[in-house]
């Protein structure tokens, strides 16, 4: 009797078997969703390699254009990008990163701070052509710096300062509180804190959100195109307060402002835009990697 | 007739040393409405291990919490009374810090700061100002050792001390609370992740260290109280039912009943 109970407790029942293609159900359903999220990644990367990969050269990437930006390279444009999202860098990175620490450890729950943190969120929801025409009125006008890298790239800090500060506020947040309560009862002032346990212990979460607001950064085009980016300037910048070409806005000059273009160019310069993004989002997710491999609690 | 230098000692210890914390009528609310305890007022002398007991909620971790000002971050914690400390309220003390310093706090859950095993021990020397490679190490060696940790740990002083195991980890903070160098020391159920041999070993080194400082020693486990502590206060329900010293309220001579049947393991 006993054997007979024994195998008999594991068998499947009917609801078992009901519950098993349920799961098999929701399961392929789930990865079909998943699929289709990444097939238009899929279709857009060959296409451009497909249509655009032919021009790729290293004389593309560092000549001038030439014959009113239907022939040449992109350098201008490339070097542009690269300053303007290095100084939009300069100014939120720290900015944002002292927000964060301010609102994660030293503001107290209160309204003042609820308003900061909703005021932030709705940063984060302003479309980037009011951001542009902000950067034109604040900027450009009032502050009087005229159209250049400095107001470009100070417009776009502005637009991805969100990013910095609630990327940095949730890797802040994930320090468990008890390493920071165990530290204060030490005799550990709040900033010696910071210092020695909670940031060193963010880097992580902090660096990837500073990547992804660089790809963010590189792809904008509105907040740009009144502020700094010129139409065509084969002329390399010499100081912040120079305008200067983007890759951005260069794609779109070229693909819908110049005539008689070869039909590979555009194609080229996404693809040199995309691979730029690509680059600095792989690189944030093997840091991450890399920073997760050697996490300490 | 002279009595035993060892017995005078304990009958007169409770009238010649000096209080190190003084409580009077101290509450602790959390929130709005509840009363975690209530007009509690003690002493604890310089020098001696005071013992607290009590069921759950009897508000004996409130009751620690309150000496070194946790509830400045404790959210919605609310003290009122007076705290001296060596004779000073200790609301009036403007470098919480300092005061912070001089208390070692060691609670049931450990917490390995994600720091090395050296660092997490070196931490509270750094913050006074030490430096110095050679001091350090000393300090280090001393308080693992006294931490029953040193002989486990010696050869891996650069490995994490959060990914130590539970047991170790409880051990770390306590050494690191001894690293601090405390007057005060507070142990809240230190020995609940710890096995009991190392307990024992543990006990064994609060008993000397009570020559350099005070403890004050919460625990679930009455008979550790009984081991350790000079004086027991007996917590339930946010009131303080009695203190008395160990060794009186262990052999029956109490004024409450309610600390016989605790005592005796009748509820609790």
């Amino acid at each position: 009797m006993t054997d007979t109970t024994m195998t008999n407790q594991f068998l499947e029942t009917g609801i078992n078997s009901k519950d098993k293609r349920t799961q098999k159900l929701f399961r392929l359903l789930f990865m079909l969703m998943t699929i289709l999220l990444v097939l238009p990644v899929l279709i857009i990367l060959t296409t451009l390699i497909v249509k655009g990969g032919g021009i790729l050269s290293i004389d593309f990437l560092f000549t001038n254009p030439t014959n009113g930006m239907t022939a040449g390279g992109i350098f201008p444009a490339l070097l542009g990008t690269v300053w303007i999202v290095a100084v939009a860098l300069l100014i939120s990175v720290p900015v944002g990163i002292a927000a964060a620490i301010y609102l994660s450890e030293y503001a107290s729950d209160n309204w003042f701070t609820r308003i900061i943190n909703l005021a932030i969120i709705n940063l984060a929801g302003v479309p980037s052509i009011v951001h542009a025409l902000f950067g034109v009125g604040a900027f450009v006008i009032f502050m009087g710096i005229g159209t250049s890298i400095l107001a470009a790239s100070l417009t776009l800090a502005i637009m991805t300062l969100p990013v910095v500060i609630v990327a940095t506020k949730e890797s802040l947040q994930a320090v468990p509180p008890a390493f920071r309560e165990a530290c204060w009862n030490m005799g550990a002032t709040r900033t010696q804190t910071i210092q020695r346990i909670v940031l060193p212990n963010a880097v992580s979460g902090i660096l990837t959100g500073v990547i992804l607001e660089v790809s963010r950064t590189t792809g904008e085009t509105a907040p740009i195109m009144f502020t700094g980016a010129a139409f065509f300037l084969p002329v390399l910048p010499q100081s912040v307060f120079d305008q200067t070409m983007a890759m951005s806005l260069h794609l779109f000059v070229v693909s819908t402002q110049v005539p008689n273009i070869p039909e590979a160019l555009p194609y080229g310069v996404a693809l040199v835009l995309i691979l730029m993004v690509l680059l600095m989002n792989s690189l944030s997710i093997a840091l991450r990697m890399y920073l997760r491999g050697k996490k300490k609690w | 007739m002279v009595m035993p230098a060892e017995q005078a000692g304990v009958a007169d210890s409770g009238q010649q040393a000096p209080a190190k914390i003084e409580v009077k009528d101290l509450s602790i609310h959390y929130g709005s409405d509840f009363t975690a305890l209530s007009e509690v007022s003690l002493q604890i002398r310089e020098n001696e291990i005071f013992g607290i007991i009590g069921p759950a909620n009897a508000g004996k971790t409130s009751f620690l919490k309150s000496l070194n000002r946790m509830d400045d971050f404790t959210a919605g914690m609310r003290i009122s009374g007076d705290i001296l400390f060596n004779d000073i309220n200790i609301r009036a003390v403007r470098n919480v810090y300092a005061l912070r310093s001089r208390i070692g706090v060691v609670f049931p859950l450990p917490v390995g700061l994600p720091l090395t095993i050296y660092d997490n021990v070196a931490l509270a020397p750094r913050l006074r100002g030490i430096n110095e490679k050679a001091e350090l190490d000393v300090i280090v060696e001393r308080c693992l050792e006294r931490a029953a940790l040193w002989d486990e740990v010696k050869d891996r002083l650069n490995a994490l001390g959060s990914l130590l195991s539970g047991g170790q980890q409880q051990r770390l903070t306590i050494a690191r609370a001894l690293s601090q160098e405390p007057e005060v020391l507070m142990l809240d159920e230190f020995s609940i992740a710890v096995d009991p041999v190392t307990t024992m070993r543990i006990e064994d080194v609060l008993k000397e260290l009570k020559q350099e400082m005070t403890i004050i020693l919460v625990t679930n486990l009455v008979q550790q109280a009984h081991r350790l502590a000079d004086r027991t206060a007996f917590f339930l329900n946010g009131q303080c039912v009695e203190i008395g010293d160990t060794e009186d309220l262990f052999s029956g001579n109490v004024k409450d009943s309610k600390t016989q049947d605790y005592i005796e393991g009748r509820f609790g």
